[in-house]
């Protein structure tokens, strides 16, 4: 009889609460860290990979599609990149339905979807899924980094029950409470997107479990604007252009601490 | 016969319409507002067949209240008219379609520049810096040619649709008697006598 409000998603315990979400929520808090650091003149994101080995296969994504390894950071549009947090099969999913939202904007009104615009379409359905019966909740947190002429650069935040919220520096996934603490202390308004990719990789580097950052355990990505066509440009960084980051902001793995691993 | 004008000038557009209505070769009112506001900062002048154009017209209004209610701001001026465009293009594809003629004057208030697009029944959109609908666009846009000036005062702008309207009335054997002319800006849309 314990579990009794436990089993369907749609029904109130008498305390009020909704326990599957409460449990996909505990799920997130134990994914791979997502970071996100909003700039004057852009936006970056950082994600903490967890499927990670010598084994994996990772020679489809050291050359092809738009960048990252396609675990963590997406490109939901031209304007939007995404970082995930949880089931990464309910994420692709959800990646999959707000591309498609984005487009429908774009067919219907020839302008790439305003980033709230897309953040509501997404929460709209996952609040559904905490609703209607039989039906488990998407076990998924997402930073939105996107750019629309309405309110220039936004970070959003979005969770499994629907609700969702804008910020200027957030974190989610596993050791979020030290990484929000962290953020609260480092984050001045008016900071550079130079400032700002500093901030992420800094507090990536204290909160993963990991020493030493490299590319198999990070994912990074930035928005900014393209200075000629003034037009949104979303990087999302290859491997080998992540471990070249880390050198340039001296937090990549020392020569001789391969050697003696 | 009807006719409408817009022009764009430094931070506004200009819209222009007739306010003839006409059953066959009857005139049955001489002061009917053809110039719908769509959204703060958005016009459009409407034409062609009549009752067409009243139902086409209040459905796109509505279609862009609608939008602005759901998603807190406003459709910018580029994708009104992306939509009225697609909604057009399917009427005309359907069993009964709209015979509408429209001209589209906003201010984007996110970049602070004025727009203005020529729409046709048949679905066809251009930004245009000066439209006209109607026989009167036979006179108007070769006057528009020659003194349309992209910087131009709002005096400046309306002296040159009066132009315009001047020569119709000279010259266009079935020139209509009044215009209602209004203006979208930075501060919005308001109309205005000449």
């Amino acid at each position: 009889m314990a579990r009794r409000y436990d089993s369907r998603t749609t029904i109130f315990s008498p305390e009020g609460r909704l326990y599957q979400i409460e449990y996909a929520m505990e799920a997130i808090s134990h994914a791979g860290t997502v970071l996100g650091v909003l700039a004057k003149d852009g936006i970056v994101l950082a994600a903490e990979k967890k499927v990670t080995g010598k084994l994996l296969d990772l020679s489809s994504v050291k050359e092809g599609g738009y960048g990252g390894s396609g675990e963590k950071i997406f490109l939901l549009n031209s304007n939007v990149v995404a970082g995930v947090a949880g089931i990464t099969a309910d994420a692709n999913s959800l990646v999959n339905f707000a591309r498609q939202a984005a487009q429908r904007h774009l067919y219907l009104y020839n302008e790439d979807i305003p980033v709230e615009l897309l953040a509501q379409r997404l929460c709209d359905m996952k609040q559904g899924y905490t609703q209607y019966g039989g039906l488990r909740p998407f076990g998924v947190s997402l930073l939105y980094a996107g750019y629309d002429p309405h309110y220039n650069f936004q970070l959003y935040h979005s969770d499994p029950s629907g609700n969702y919220s804008g910020w200027k520096a957030t974190c989610i996934g596993a050791n979020n409470g030290t990484a929000t603490s962290l953020l609260k202390q480092e984050y001045k308004d008016d900071i550079t997107i130079e400032e700002a990719i500093k901030l992420v990789l800094s507090v990536m580097s204290k909160t993963m479990d990991s020493t030493t950052l490299g590319s198999e355990k990070l994912e990074f990505a930035t928005l900014t604007l393209d200075p000629t066509t003034k037009k949104p440009k979303a990087k999302i960084y290859r491997p080998s252009e992540v471990d070249e980051l880390l050198q340039e902001q001296g937090l990549a793995k020392k020569e001789e601490d391969d050697k003696s691993a | 016969m009807e006719c409408s004008f817009a022009i764009t000038g430094k931070g506004y557009v200009i819209v222009a319409a007739d306010t003839t209505a006409a059953h066959s070769i009857i005139k049955v009112k001489l002061d009917e507002d053809k110039i719908k506001t769509l959204s703060p900062h958005l016009l459009m002048a409407y034409s062609g067949e009549p009752g067409d154009t009243v139902q086409f017209a209040e459905y796109i209004e509505r279609n862009i209240r609608l939008y602005q209610i759901r998603n807190t701001y406003p459709l910018r001026p580029s994708s009104a008219a992306s939509w009225i465009r697609r909604a057009l293009a399917d009427s005309l594809r359907s069993r009964k379609p709209y015979s509408v003629n429209l001209l589209l004057g906003g201010y984007d208030t996110s970049t602070y520049t004025p727009h203005l697009y020529w729409i046709d029944y048949l679905g066809t959109l251009t930004e245009v810096p000066f439209g006209a609908h109607g026989y009167g666009s036979y006179f108007a846009l070769s006057l528009l040619d020659r003194y349309h000036d992209p910087e131009a005062s709002l005096e400046e702008g309306l002296a040159t649709l009066k132009r315009c309207i001047d020569e119709v009335s000279k010259r266009l054997l079935v020139a209509p008697g009044r215009y209602k002319v209004k203006v979208v800006d930075k501060d919005g849309v308001r109309e205005v006598e000449i």
